[in-house]
Formats: C-alpha cells, sequence, structure tokens
C-alpha cells in the first residue's frame, strides 16, 4: 500500500449526500478481474453523457479541476455495495483522500486498505472547503496525517479523528496481512481450543 | 454472576483470537463466501505472495453476479460474464475451494445458497465481499460484508482485523396485517431511521412480530440491515431455525447436532443486557411499502405521498429529496398509488425465496399481467427453481405473461443483460433503489414481493390488500 504522510492538493466539490457505490462506479465496470484501469468508470453516470462524451457540468470534468486529488463530499459517502471497485477508481483516477461529514462503513475500511484517507470533518466545515473550492479552484488544502490535521491556505486549521491503528498503517504502508500472518500462532491456538 | 451479554456480543466474544491494545480484534471467521466478482484480485494476492488458502474447508464460492439468467447456453455468453466465471473455476480448483458451479445442482445467489446448503449456522460468523451477507444473520449468525483486500485476508488467515461495533435493538412488537410482510417491516425502519442511522452499530431486530416471521422473512429482514447503514444484523436462533436448518448438507447431524442445537439455544440475548441504542415498531400499524426516491430511506406506505420539500428543515435532506424527485420524475405530494411502472422484478437475495414466489404467485394466479409491462422472475438458487416448479409456480407466472428464468442476481445489479432501460420505471423486490442500479437511467421502486406481483397486475403501484 502506498504510504500517507502530508498531502497538498487541489480539491473537486462534489454536492451530494449518500453517493453510493453504485454512482462512484456502476456495476457493468465490474467485469474486470484486476484492480487497475478503474478510473475510467469513476462516476460514470454522471461524468459522461449518453453518447458516450464528457458531461461538461460535472466537477471532474472541469479544467479547473483537473489534478485535483482531494475530493469533498456530503455526508455517508460511499454507502452501498462493499465494491472495493469504488476505491480502486478512486484512487486510479487520482484522488488520495476524500473529506466528508461521513462515510459508510465498508467503504471507509476499503479506502483505509488501500491509501486513501477519508478526512470526517464536520458538515458545515466541508460545506465551508466547498464554498471555497468552488470561488477558487486552485486553493490547496494541505492534510497532514500524522498531525491529524486539515490547514487553509489562510493558516486556518482544523483536527480530524482516525483511529491510531488505522493511521500507523497508512503512514507506514502497511497492510493488515503482515500483522494477521504474524499471529498465525495464535489463529492455530483459537483453532485447537475451539475444536475448528 | 455474569455481566448478561447480547446475542452479538456472545458470538463476537467467541470469535476473538487476540485483541492487542489498541489494534482491532483478531476475528475468527467460521465461513466465507465466495462469488465471480469480488474475488479475483484477491486470489491474485494470494498468488503474488505465494500464500495457499489456509482453510479451504470453511471457504465456499459460487457464481451469481455476472451470469445471464436467460436460457442460453455458456457459449453465448458475454465474454466479461465468461472470463469472471473461468477465473472463478481456475481459482477454486488451484486453491481446493469448494464451487456451486453454474454447470453443477447446486448454485444462485451467495446469500441464497449459503443457508440452504447449512453453511449458515447460529452463533457462527460469516464474511463475504459483499454487502448483503447481513441476511444470514438471519439465523443468529454474525454476518458482515467486506472488500476485496478482506477477502484476501480471509483466504490467507481465516481471521479479519475488526473494531468491535456497537448494538443496537429494534422491537418489532405486534401482528403484520394482511398482505403485509417482512419487506415492509424493514423498509419501514429505513425510513425511519435513515440510511446512515445504523452506522457503527450492529441491529439485533427483536420481538413477537420478528418471533413470528418465517426463515425467509426472517433473511428479508437481516439482508436489508446494510441499508439501513448496519453492516449487520442478527435475530436469536429459536426452534423456527433450528426446524429450518435440520438435516441440510453441511448442518451438524446426530449427536453433534444435538450439541450444537444446545449451544445455540444459549445464544439468545440475556435478560438485562444493555443495548447501545434501541427503537421499537409497531407491526400494527404497518401498511405495505414503497420507495419514491434514490435511496432505500426514501420510503412510504402505498397509501402514502412522495414529501413536499417543505417537510424537512435540514438542508441536505432536502437536497436529497430534491434530487430524488429530479431523477425519479416525481412530483411533490403526488400520491404513490397509481404511478405507472414499466418493469416488474421479482428476485434477489432480498426477496427470491420459495416462501417469497409463492407469496407473489398467490397474487398472480389466474390473472394477466398489464398491457405493455415486462415481468420477470429469477428465483434465488436452482433449489428454488426446482421447487418453484414442483409446486407448478413457475406456470402461474408464465401464464400470466411472467418470464421465469434461471438463479441468478439480474436486474438487482445490472451486471448482466437484464437492464432496465433509461428512464424506465421498475417495481422491484430487490434492495437498492440507486440512480442507474438495474440499469443506466432506470428508476427504481423498492416492495414486496406482494406488491410487485400487484403492480405488474396493473401496470402502476398499486395496494395489493385489496386484491387479497
Ligand atoms: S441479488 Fe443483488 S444485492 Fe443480492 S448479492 Fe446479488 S447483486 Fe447483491
Amino acid at each position: 500500500m502506498n504510504p500517507f504522510t502530508i498531502l497538498n492538493a487541489t480539491a473537486a466539490p462534489l454536492r451530494a449526500e449518500n453517493v453510493d457505490t453504485d454512482q462512484i462506479i456502476p456495476a457493468r465496470f465490474l467485469t474486470a478481474v484486476t484492480k487497475t484501469g478503474m478510473g475510467q468508470g469513476l462516476f460514470a453516470a454522471w461524468r459522461y453523457l449518453p453518447d458516450g462524451s464528457p458531461n461538461p457540468d460535472f466537477a471532474l470534468n472541469r479544467p479547473e479541476y483537473a489534478g485535483a486529488q482531494i475530493l469533498l463530499s456530503g455526508k455517508n459517502f460511499g454507502s452501498g455495495s462493499s465494491r472495493e471497485h469504488a476505491v480502486w477508481a478512486l484512487t486510479d483516477f487520482g484522488f488520495r483522500a476524500v473529506i466528508a461529514p461521513s462515510f459508510a462503513d465498508i467503504f471507509h475500511n476499503n479506502a483505509l486498505k488501500n491509501g486513501l484517507l477519508p478526512v470526517t470533518l464536520p458538515e458545515d466545515v466541508v460545506s465551508m472547503l466547498m464554498d471555497l473550492v468552488d470561488e477558487d479552484p486552485a486553493t490547496r488544502i494541505r492534510i497532514d496525517l500524522p498531525a491529524q490535521t486539515v490547514t487553509l491556505p489562510d493558516g486556518q486549521q482544523l483536527i480530524f479523528d482516525i483511529d491510531p491503528y488505522r493511521k500507523l498503517c497508512l503512514i507506514q504502508g502497511l497492510d493488515d496481512l503482515g500483522y494477521l500472518l504474524a499471529n498465525l500462532d495464535a489463529i492455530q491456538a483459537y483453532e485447537a481450543a475451539w475444536g475448528k | 454472576m455474569t455481566t448478561p451479554k447480547t446475542l452479538f456480543e456472545k458470538v463476537w466474544d467467541a470469535h476473538v483470537v487476540k485483541q492487542d491494545g489498541g489494534a482491532p480484534a483478531i476475528l475468527y471467521i467460521d465461513a466465507h463466501l465466495i462469488h465471480e466478482v469480488t474475488s479475483p484480485q484477491a486470489f491474485n494476492m494470494l498468488r503474488e505472495r505465494g500464500l495457499p488458502v489456509r482453510r479451504p474447508d470453511r471457504t465456499f464460492a459460487t457464481m451469481d453476479h455476472a451470469i445471464p439468467t436467460r436460457p442460453e447456453p455458456p457459449e453465448k455468453w458475454p465474454d466479461a460474464a465468461r472470463t469472471q466465471i473461468e477465473t472463478l473455476r481456475r481459482n477454486c480448483q488451484e486453491f481446493g475451494v469448494t464451487l456451486w458451479d453454474i454447470e453443477g445442482p447446486v448454485q444462485g445467489i451467495v446469500h441464497v445458497v449459503g443457508p440452504e446448503m447449512g453453511v449458515t449456522q447460529p452463533g457462527s460468523t460469516i464474511v463475504c465481499g459483499d454487502s448483503h451477507t447481513s441476511t444470514h444473520g438471519a439465523f443468529g449468525a454474525l454476518a458482515f460484508g467486506i472488500g476485496t483486500s478482506e477477502v484476501g485476508h480471509v483466504l490467507a488467515t481465516q481471521t479479519l482485523l475488526q473494531h468491535k461495533p456497537k448494538t443496537f435493538a429494534i422491537h418489532v412488537e405486534g401482528e403484520l396485517g394482511p398482505g403485509v410482510t417482512a419487506k415492509d417491516i424493514i423498509l419501514a425502519i429505513i425510513a425511519r431511521n435513515g440510511v446512515a442511522g445504523g452506522r457503527g452499530y450492529v441491529f439485533e431486530y427483536r420481538g413477537s412480530a420478528i418471533e413470528k416471521l418465517d426463515m425467509a422473512g426472517r433473511m428479508t429482514i437481516c439482508n436489508m440491515s446494510i441499508e439501513g447503514g448496519a453492516r449487520a444484523g442478527m435475530i436469536a436462533p429459536d426452534e423456527t431455525t433450528f426446524a429450518w436448518l435440520k438435516g441440510r448438507p453441511y448442518a451438524p447431524s446426530g449427536k453433534a447436532w444435538e450439541e450444537a442445537v444446545a449451544y445455540w439455544r444459549t445464544l439468545p440475548t440475556d435478560e438485562g443486557a444493555v443495548f447501545d441504542r434501541e427503537m421499537t415498531l409497531n407491526a400494527d400499524e404497518l401498511a405495505p411499502m414503497v420507495t419514491y426516491g434514490i435511496n432505500p430511506g426514501q420510503g412510504v406506505a402505498i397509501t402514502g405521498r412522495v414529501p413536499h420539500l417543505s417537510d424537512f428543515d435540514d438542508p441536505a435532506q432536502r437536497r436529497d429529496l430534491a434530487a430524488a424527485l429530479e431523477y425519479m420524475g416525481l412530483k411533490e405530494g403526488q400520491p404513490m398509488e397509481g404511478q405507472p411502472i414499466d418493469i416488474v422484478f421479482i428476485g434477489s437475495c432480498t426477496n427470491s425465496r420459495i416462501e417469497d414466489l409463492r407469496m407473489a404467485a398467490s397474487v398472480v394466479k389466474g390473472r394477466r399481467v398489464a398491457d405493455g409491462v415486462q415481468a420477470l422472475v429469477v428465483p434465488g438458487s436452482k433449489a428454488v427453481k426446482a421447487q418453484a416448479e414442483a409446486e407448478g409456480l413457475d406456470r402461474i407466472f408464465t401464464e400470466a405473461g411472467f418470464e421465469w428464468r434461471n438463479a441468478g442476481c439480474s436486474m438487482c445489479l445490472a451486471m448482466n443483460d437484464d437492464k432496465a432501460g433509461p428512464g424506465k420505471y421498475v417495481a422491484s423486490t430487490s434492495n437498492r433503489n440507486f440512480r442507474g442500479r438495474q440499469g443506466p437511467g432506470s428508476r427504481t421502486f423498492l416492495m414486496s414481493p406482494l406488491m410487485a406481483a400487484a403492480a405488474a397486475l396493473h401496470g402502476r403501484l398499486a395496494d395489493v390488500r385489496t386484491m387479497l
């Protein structure tokens, strides 16, 4: 997994709540047996017009948001299916962090396992950030994971919460598998004790 | 005296392998279910690291999401579906995993087949790379959906790192009226509590109305726990559970069965156990439910109306409703009854069991699908299909003008060629009304099998209670 420490990047606003995984990547893009190239299907229904051409009104298609590595969204981002493809699509497209008032559980988990940082901030703060990048798409937002802060260009600093274990994994680029494999003895002992 | 525990806590405690200081618990997984769409990348990860599947005896695979359900030979299938099927076959063979193949006698939607085979058992932990794994909680199992990375972790170690969720008791008391079903209970719960209301919790559905439900109804309710924001939902095992499980292929037998049942009887929540949150719903007051919007929480009684924007104070909820009205092409305050529909889909892991098909058939029998409506029934498994055919349900459906399909997910997520066209209205017994879920531009109304049958016959949303 790509380690995550500090990200200083521009952000794209997605003004919608309950953005579900079928919006993030529709099922017809789930036919791959590898993880690569998922970015093509990202927000397909919103990004493309019915004839397949890009929808000029959709934020991610607007030139001023090209290269944004932070996505701003409404509450309950990533609800719905367990498809990790949703996270792969976001990272493949170039996002490294999503800032929202809340996330759906499975998406949140999947994001952490792929080095995509879900940052939870209060609703009014997220909406203020959206206003900011609406006004000036060049606004750079600095996310410092070790310090657990989001810093705005005017120096304003916001603090976010993250599970200490997940934070450690992200900073060091570790995945759970290493930890679990290091505990195979305990797993065997459990199986023996419980007759499994 | 020991502290009283909830059902969830008992199952959780019995599966914690280890809990280190700040790290999440290592949770042991009793059964791991797999399907063709979310597993290929996990098997690749094993290969990259040179790891075997640690417990192939606890791993079960089937094919459901991408496969066509029209009766046509695999040679005619689209390449993408064939590739995923072939990949799953190769992976299962290479790693020694049991595969319920489409060519064999057992196959279907993973959450229909797992219980049918008796893999789903009270007190066990069950995961699958699919969010509707919550279905299996109907047996008093702790069951939840995981991402593909976690599928890899379970394949390699039979464990997962998990933080302990909180508990949320949902009491449903009283008696359901005629024409009101388990689907209406869960749609009403989500309408009341919201699609994120259960985030961080495991639901336990309890109370007299839940106890009276058969296993199919209990599965319907637990299935949609994820739509309420919870990763898992559970129902205490009881005599109904044991009777349903007895004699299934993977259920214990003989003396082991007696011992298992004795243990399962200790699982229900102890008197005095404390939940982190609770809510109560009165079953007597429920009417058949339908959704009007683009998330499963946007639902009302069939006798109700689409809300007005002014009904909501919260700007986010208003935005949600505005988006729903625009996408669905509905008007504020419009009555739900009488809304025209184009397609009817009876199927999915929520409502494709034999009991669901019997319900739908009881309404359809001797009647005709309305002109211009496409209606399909997609049984949840080969076993359901065979049982329905033995009972003559297939003829009831086909004589009325329904298509009768092979088992699979089909128009629940529209990965195969069963897609509703842009702008089409679908009366669906599935679980998600997300934009484009049933095909790009499709518009979904979620409801029970009884209500979907009624919609098929009228070509409009109708109150099935007037037809019973
Ligand atoms: S029937 Fe629908 S919800 Fe259920 S597993 Fe298949 S795609 Fe998922």
